[in-house]
C-alpha cells in the first residue's frame, strides 16, 4: 500500500504537465474549467482545444497505437485527468464519443469500422450522441422500440429516441434498434451506427429545468443508414449496449473527483466570504463534504488499483455512480443553505434571462445525475443482485 | 499508486481471523461480557506469545515487531469482526501509543516491553466526567513538590481501567488551561490512592471503569506541561484504529444482513429480492465500502506518519461512525423480531457501534475539529 507515485507514473505526469504549461495558453486559459460533457458554454474555444488534444493524441490516449492512440494504461490516464483538473483545463467534449462509443467499438468492431471512425473522433471532426432512451425504455432498456429493417444495402430506421445529450451538435449516433420485429426485451436487438444530417432525422430541443437544452428528442422517420453500419453481430445489440453502459458507469468517473474536490472548495470560499461558515450546521455539513469527497477520491483509487491487478471493471462500479451523484447532489442542496436569500435569485442584474451562476447549476444539474446512465435505483438493484448475489425481482 | 494489501498482510488477516474464529466465537464473547474483567487471560497470553498480536505495531528496539500502522489495522478490523473481548485498545493502542508518543528513551525501553509481550496490561486515563473529547477536558491536577508529583482528581470511561497493571495518566499542572500544561504521567494500577470501580458499560464487549486518585505519587511520562502535541496526535491515531476496527464489525453485519436476506421467505419469495432489502443492502455496502477505503487509506496516513494524519483520522472517524451505526441498525431492521431478541448478536454490534461512535469523539465532533483542520 502506497499512495505515492511510482517513477515512472511521476515521470509521465511531469510530461502531462509540460504540455499543458505549453498549450493551455490564450484563450483556452481563459476560459479554465467551465463547460462540460452535457453543455454549450463556450463551445467554440472548447471545439478548437480538443482539436489541439486530438492532435497529440490526447484524444484517444488508451486506444492501441495501431488505431492511433498512446495505449497508455488506466492509472497513466487517471494521472493525466488529474492533471487536466488541476490544470483548469476547459471541459471536454468528446465524452459520447471518446468516451462511451469508442472503447465499445474497440471491443466490438470490425478493423474496418475502427479505422472509418476512430480517426475522425480522436481529430474531433465527427462528434457522436447516444441513442439508447426512448419514451417507453428508460430503467427498462430493453423495451426499446424503434425499429429497423433491410433495404437492400441500407437499414431503414423508426422510432423515437430521448434524452438525447448534444444531438444538435452531433454527426453521428450510435443508436439501439429492434431488428427482430417478432422479437422481445433484450433479444433481437441491433447496435446501429447512424449519420445524424440527413432529412429522415428531425432533432427537437428539450428545456431542462436548468433553462438550458442540451437534451433532445430525436425522431427516426426512414431514416437510413449502410448495411455494415451494424456494431456487433445483428440482434445481439443489448450484449454491445451493456458494454457502452459499463464504460459510462465505470472509467469514466474515476477521475471526475478532482472536478468535485475544486467545486467544494469555491462553495467553502463563497461561504467564508458570506459569513456562512460561522453557522455551525453549514460547518458540518461542508465538512462531511469534504470527507465525502476524499473518500470518492480513496474508492477511486482502491477501484483502479483492482482494475490494474485483474483488468476488469467489476459491477463494483456501480457504487461509484451511485457515490458521486448522491455526494453531489448534497453539495448542490448545501450551495443553496450556504447562500441563503442569495439563493432566492439566479440572476441579481436581471435581464430578465435565466441564467444559472454555477451554484445554481450545480443544484439544479445534480438532479439529472441520479437519473441518467441508469437511475440511483437501478443501481441499488444491480449492486444488490450482482455484487450481493441477493435473488432478483420475480418478472 | 498501490492501494492493495500484501501477501503478507493478506496472511496476517488470514491467521489472525482463523486465530479469533476458534478463541473468540459468540459463546465466549457472552460468557465473558458477564464477568467483571471481560477477557480471558489465556487466550491473551496466547494472542501475545503465539502470535505476538500485542507487540505488533512497537519498535523492534522497545520490544516489539516493528511493523506498522497498516498491520495493526488489520488485526484491529478482525477484532471488530467478532467483538473480540480483550483489553488490547486500551493497552496497545491507546497507552502504548501515549507511551511510545509522550516518553523518554529509557522510559519507552522500561514500559513497552511489557506491553508488546502482553505480560503489562496498560490502560490510558484521559477523559473525566464532562466527557470532553479535547484539552479542555482535561482538569485532573499534578503537584510538584521537590521533585515528585503528586495527582489528584477523577478519570472516567477508561477503557480497561480496572484490568490495568499500569496506568498511564493525563493531568494538567496547576494553574494552566488549554493546551498548556498538559502532561502525562504513570501509576501502578494498585498504587496506593487509586481507587478503581467497573461501570455498567452499554457495550457489555469492552470495559470501562471510574479511576479515583487521592494524593497519588505519578511518575512524568515525558516533559511535565508538554503533553499535548503527543496526547493530540495519540487520539488521532486511536481514532483511525478505532475506524479501522469499526469496519470490520461493519463488514460482518452486512454478510449478517445479506445472508438472511438470501434464506428469510415471506410472500413466497427470499425478503432480498424485495427492493425494500435489497436496496437497504446497497446502501449498505456502498457505506461499507467506503468506510474500508477511509480507514485503510488512514492507516497508511499514520503508518508514513504524515501531514494528513489529523485530516484523515477525523474524516474517517466520522464517516466510519456513522457508516458502522447505520449498518448495525439496518441489520436489526432486515432481521425483523428475531433481530430485537437477547438471543441475536445483532444487538451485540448495535451496542458496539454506538459506544464506538460516542468515544473519542462522536461523528459531529469529528466533522468540526475537520472543518477546522482543514481551515474553515
Amino acid at each position: 500500500m502506497d499512495f505515492r507515485d511510482t517513477p515512472s507514473e511521476a515521470a509521465f505526469r511531469d510530461e502531462v504537465r509540460g504540455w499543458f504549461s505549453e498549450h493551455l495558453v490564450g484563450d483556452f486559459a481563459a476560459l479554465g474549467g467551465r463547460g462540460g460533457p452535457a453543455d454549450e458554454e463556450g463551445w467554440d474555444v472548447r471545439i478548437e482545444w480538443e482539436r489541439l488534444l486530438g492532435a497529440d493524441r490526447w484524444v484517444g490516449m488508451s486506444w492501441p497505437a495501431e488505431y492511433g492512440g498512446r495505449a497508455l494504461d488506466y492509472a497513466q490516464q487517471v494521472i493525466f485527468n488529474e492533471e487536466y483538473a488541476r490544470a483548469n483545463a476547459p471541459g471536454r467534449i468528446s465524452f459520447f464519443g471518446e468516451g462511451l462509443f469508442a472503447p465499445t467499438l474497440i471491443q466490438f468492431g470490425t478493423d474496418e469500422q475502427k479505422r472509418r471512425f476512430l480517426p475522425k473522433i480522436q481529430s474531433v471532426e465527427e462528434l457522436w450522441c447516444q441513442g439508447f432512451s426512448e419514451p417507453n425504455a428508460g430503467s427498462d432498456l430493453a423495451n426499446v422500440q424503434t425499429r429497423a429493417v433491410l433495404d437492400g444495402d441500407e437499414w431503414v430506421i423508426n422510432g423515437q429516441k430521448v434524452w438525447t445529450t448534444l444531438a444538435h451538435r452531433a454527426d453521428w449516433c450510435f443508436v439501439v434498434t429492434r431488428t427482430d420485429p417478432e422479437s422481445k426485451s433484450h433479444h433481437g436487438l441491433s447496435y446501429l451506427l447512424v449519420p445524424m444530417h440527413q432529412p429522415g432525422i428531425e432533432v427537437r430541443p428539450l428545456r431542462q429545468m436548468t433553462g438550458s437544452a442540451e437534451f433532445n428528442e430525436v425522431f427516426f422517420t426512414d431514416a437510413r443508414t449502410a448495411r455494415e453500419n451494424v456494431l456487433g453481430p445483428v440482434g445481439e445489440g443489448w450484449k454491445v449496449a451493456m458494454a457502452t453502459l459499463g464504460f459510462e458507469r465505470g472509467t469514466a468517473f474515476l477521475s471526475q473527483q478532482l472536478g468535485f474536490q475544486r467545486e467544494l472548495t469555491d462553495l467553502i470560499e463563497v461561504a467564508q466570504k458570506n459569513g456562512a461558515t460561522a453557522d455551525p450546521v453549514v460547518r458540518d455539513k461542508l465538512a462531511g463534504h469534504y470527507a465525502g469527497v476524499q473518500i470518492m477520491k480513496y474508492n477511486g483509487m482502491r477501484m483502479l488499483t483492482n482494475l490494474l491487478h485483474t483488468g476488469v471493471l467489476g459491477p463494483e462500479s456501480s457504487i461509484g455512480k451511485l457515490y458521486w451523484t448522491n455526494w453531489h447532489r448534497s453539495l448542490g442542496e448545501t450551495a443553496m443553505d450556504v447562500l441563503g436569500t442569495d439563493a432566492l435569485l439566479v440572476e441579481h442584474e436581471g435581464d430578465g434571462d435565466y441564467h444559472l451562476d454555477d451554484l445554481h447549476q450545480t443544484f439544479m444539474a445534480s438532479r439529472a445525475e441520479t437519473i441518467y446512465a441508469g437511475s440511483s435505483e437501478i443501481q441499488r438493484n444491480i449492486i444488490g443482485e450482482r455484487v450481493l448475489g441477493l435473488p432478483r425481482e420475480p418478472r | 499508486m498501490n492501494f492493495a494489501f500484501s501477501e503478507e498482510q493478506e496472511e496476517l488477516r488470514r491467521t489472525v481471523r482463523q486465530f479469533l474464529e476458534s478463541k473468540s466465537p459468540s459463546g465466549e464473547v457472552r460468557r465473558l461480557m458477564d464477568t467483571t474483567e471481560g477477557y480471558d487471560p489465556a487466550v491473551w497470553k496466547q494472542m501475545g506469545q503465539e502470535l505476538g498480536l500485542q507487540g505488533l505495531h512497537i519498535p523492534e528496539e522497545y520490544g516489539g515487531q516493528g511493523y506498522t500502522f497498516i498491520e495493526l489495522g488489520i488485526v484491529l478490523e478482525e477484532m471488530g469482526r467478532v467483538l473480540l473481548c480483550a483489553p488490547y485498545f486500551a493497552s496497545v493502542v491507546l497507552a502504548g501509543n501515549a507511551i511510545l508518543n509522550a516518553g523518554t528513551d529509557a522510559q519507552k525501553q522500561a514500559l513497552l516491553p511489557g506491553i508488546a509481550s502482553g505480560d503489562t496490561i496498560a490502560a490510558l486515563a484521559f477523559t473525566e466526567p464532562s466527557g470532553k473529547w479535547g484539552a479542555d477536558g482535561i482538569t485532573l491536577t499534578a503537584k510538584e513538590s521537590g521533585g515528585a508529583w503528586t495527582i489528584d482528581g477523577e478519570k472516567m470511561f477508561v477503557i480497561d481501567g480496572h484490568n490495568a497493571d499500569l496506568l498511564v495518566v493525563v493531568a494538567r499542572t496547576q494553574g494552566t488551561s488549554g493546551t498548556d500544561g498538559i502532561s502525562f504521567f504513570t501509576v501502578r494500577g494498585d498504587a496506593e490512592g487509586v481507587t478503581r470501580t467497573p461501570l455498567s458499560t452499554m457495550d457489555q464487549t469492552r470495559k470501562q471503569s471510574r479511576v479515583e486518585f487521592s494524593g497519588v505519587a505519578a511518575e512524568p511520562l515525558g516533559t511535565p506541561g508538554e503533553g499535548w502535541p503527543a496526547l493530540s496526535k495519540t487520539l488521532d491515531q486511536a481514532a483511525v484504529a478505532l475506524s479501522n476496527e469499526m469496519v470490520g464489525g461493519a463488514q460482518f453485519v452486512l454478510d449478517q444482513s445479506v445472508e438472511y436476506a438470501k434464506v428469510r421467505v415471506q410472500f413466497g419469495r427470499p425478503i432480498g429480492s424485495f427492493q425494500a432489502i435489497k436496496h437497504k443492502c446497497a446502501d449498505m455496502l456502498l457505506e461499507v465500502e467506503s468506510g474500508k477505503s477511509a480507514a485503510y487509506y488512514a492507516a497508511w496516513a499514520a503508518a508514513e506518519d504524515n501531514d494528513e494524519l489529523p485530516v484523515v483520522a477525523s474524516l474517517a472517524k466520522a464517516y466510519i461512525s456513522e457508516a458502522y451505526f447505520h449498518a448495525t441498525a439496518e441489520n436489526i431492521q432486515i432481521h425483523g423480531g428475531i433481530g430485537f431478541t437477547w438471543e441475536h448478536d445483532a444487538h451485540l454490534y448495535f451496542k458496539r457501534a454506538k459506544s464506538s461512535e460516542i468515544f473519542l469523539g462522536d461523528a459531529t465532533y469529528h466533522r468540526e475539529l475537520l472543518a477546522q483542520r482543514i481551515g474553515i
